[in-house]
């Protein structure tokens, strides 16, 4: 569903630069913890489970948004290669932001750790515990999360070859603010 | 400033550069965050490796402490440990335990007579589902102070350069106040005779926010045997076992949660130096083993006794331990976990 919003809502772009700080840091995150022994991987663990949790609300609203107020229609003259990588990875976003915390709860609870938000607030399981399946799940946590940080580096790259290169007017559909070119040039 | 698409721009490099760079800059600094770039890391697998004997781990089986046997039992709280802590494991009444029973070594087939250290995890659940895990040893101190010390013993223990252990011993004096108990003959015949400490040091959270540094013991009501690892070894590879299978049939088998509190200036952050004797002691209840189960099916079996899952009350202290072992622990669980065809489960009872 598109618009003729030349931007997304206020709401939708507060939630996309909220996010993209949020995944951004549990990425660093889980790399970070997972390669440490020191007292750091405690406090990264107990900041990694909460925010991505966090993350997982957040973008369930966002989609619920997105599905209300749909997305600016992409420039006409854009060539059907970039169209198609441009939608597509809203796909992969949107699957990745919303399937990365559910394997993340999903494989603790596989593997019959709690799964302790913060001081004694827990998530139930939703899974039974199986090593099988927590085997399954912590492999996908790790290759996802190779490809969530690959597809956040392309969505980067995209973005700002969009602004400098063909300044077509994407790069506005999400700005925070307006920059000084108009928002619907082309 | 806006170009119309129709008039062809002219190609400009200083876009693609910076677009390079930001992506550049963005994928070393997280690659130099998961440690690739830092080759002397201390890591998690690292440490998981160097516990493994020169043939390679036993796959399917944990990392360390890899011989063991499941119990299930109750954990009674008598109410007194709620002055020094909120959890809602002290307040009196009676909570399930699943534990095991275990020998310090890699190897899931060594004698028990080639083991000096004997361990027992425990994991306690309240009815809010709040879990206390915990992995106790009988030694009274623990080797080594750090866990830098403790990779750097292993290293050590496996290098062939013949003064390896002495350059380990000349950094790391603490490790030979550890030798009289190691080296002593004075081990007892069963399981159920020992005592286990936790030697790393938590803070235990009271009502009013207060924290209270302590360690904790299970002190064993049975009466030590004193056996030595000779006469051990003449009862058969696995004695252990079947003495606490036998035992705990005939009737269940107690221990004492004895909580010591430190006092300022206690070395916390160091599990080789023991606290002074006189510290305050409390018994804040009593774990009774009731049922021993062979591993493989066992309940304890995809039980990660990881030290840091703590409920609210019990938190982590200075002690650079628990966080160390967490890293491992988890590292050798999804190893373990993974291999599960290397360690089947037995034909009858499979777990669901
Ligand atoms: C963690 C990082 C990021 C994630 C997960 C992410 C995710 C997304 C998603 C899912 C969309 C689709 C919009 C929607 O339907 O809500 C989107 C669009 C957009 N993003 Fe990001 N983003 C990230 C970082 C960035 C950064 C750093 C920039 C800018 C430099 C940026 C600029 C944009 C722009 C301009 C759009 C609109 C273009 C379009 O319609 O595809 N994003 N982003
Ligand atoms: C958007 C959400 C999330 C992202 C981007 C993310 C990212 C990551 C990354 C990059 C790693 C390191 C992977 C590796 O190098 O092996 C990791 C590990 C981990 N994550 Fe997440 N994560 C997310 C959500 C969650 C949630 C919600 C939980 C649990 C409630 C969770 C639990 C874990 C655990 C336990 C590990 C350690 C896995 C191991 O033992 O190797 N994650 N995560
Ligand atoms: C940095 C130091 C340490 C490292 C690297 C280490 C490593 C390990 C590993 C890899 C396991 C197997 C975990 C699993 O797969 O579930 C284990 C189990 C165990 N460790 Fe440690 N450990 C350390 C310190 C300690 C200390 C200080 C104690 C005792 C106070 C201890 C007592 C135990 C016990 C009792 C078990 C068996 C738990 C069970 O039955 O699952 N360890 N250790």
């Amino acid at each position: 569903m598109t618009t003729t919003r030349t931007r997304f809502t206020a709401p939708q772009r507060l939630l996309h630069w909220l996010m993209a700080v949020c995944i951004l840091s549990m990425l660093f995150i889980g790399v970070g913890m997972v390669s440490t022994v020191t007292t750091k991987y405690l406090t990264l663990v107990q900041i990694h489970k909460p925010l991505g949790i966090a993350i997982l609300v957040l973008a369930l609203i966002r989609l619920t948004l997105r599905l209300i107020y749909g997305s600016p229609a992409l420039p006409a003259d854009l060539p059907e290669p970039l169209k198609l990588a441009a939608i597509s990875s809203q796909y992969i976003f949107y699957i990745l932001m919303i399937a990365m915390p559910l394997i993340g709860w999903a494989m603790l609870s596989a593997a019959a750790y709690p799964v302790v938000l913060f001081g004694g607030v827990h998530l139930p399981p939703i899974l039974p515990v199986s090593a099988s399946l927590h085997t399954l799940l912590w492999r996908a946590h790790h290759y996802l999360a190779f490809a969530f940080f690959a597809v956040i580096l392309a969505h980067v790259a995209g973005i700002l070859f969009h602004k400098l290169v063909r300044n077509d007017g994407i790069f506005e559909t999400m700005a925070p603010v307006l920059t000084h070119d108009h928002p619907e040039s082309k | 400033m806006v170009q119309s698409p129709a008039s062809p721009k002219p190609f400009r490099l200083w876009p693609f550069v910076f677009i390079a760079v930001v992506v550049g800059v963005a994928a070393i600094g997280f690659a130099y965050t998961a440690g690739w770039l830092s080759p002397h890391r201390l890591t998690p697998k690292k440490l998981v490796a160097a516990l493994a004997p020169p043939g390679g781990p036993a796959l399917g089986h944990r990392r360390n402490h890899a011989k063991g046997i499941c119990f299930t039992g109750i954990f009674e709280a008598n109410g007194d440990g709620s002055a020094l802590s909120k959890a809602p494991v002290f307040v009196r009444g009676q909570y399930p335990i699943v534990g095991r029973f275990n020998l310090g070594t890699p190897n899931p087939n060594a004698e028990d007579a080639m083991v000096r250290v004997r361990g027992v995890g425990i994991l306690i659940t309240t009815p809010d589902g709040q879990q206390w895990r915990s992995a106790m040893i009988n030694a009274p101190i623990f080797p080594v102070s750090n866990p830098q010390a403790f990779y750097d013993l292993l290293t050590a223990s496996a290098s062939k350069d013949p003064d390896a252990m002495k350059n380990f011993i000349a950094a790391n004096p603490g490790f030979l106040t550890f030798l009289p108990w190691a080296k002593s003959d004075q081990w007892t015949e069963s399981y159920a005779e020992e005592p286990y400490n936790s030697l790393n040091s938590f803070l235990f959270v009271d009502e009013s926010g207060t924290k209270h540094p302590v360690r904790w013991s299970l002190i064993p009501a049975a009466q030590p045997v004193s056996i030595s690892p000779q006469e051990l070894a003449k009862r058969g590879p696995d004695y252990l076992e079947q003495e606490i299978t036998q035992r705990v049939a005939a009737g269940p088998q107690h221990w004492n949660l004895m909580v010591t509190v430190a006092y300022p200036g206690d070395p916390t952050a160091d599990p080789n130096k023991a606290w002074p004797a006189d510290r305050r002691t409390i018994n804040v209840g009593t774990m009774t083993v009731q049922q021993i189960e062979p591993e493989p099916n066992g309940p304890c079996r995809d039980i990660n006794y990881d030290p840091t899952v703590l409920p609210a009350g019990i938190t982590t202290s200075d002690d650079p331990f628990p966080a160390a072992r967490s890293a491992a622990y988890s590292r050798s669980y999804n190893s373990r976990t993974a291999e599960e065809a290397d360690y089947p489960r037995t034909a009858t009872g499979a777990r669901q």
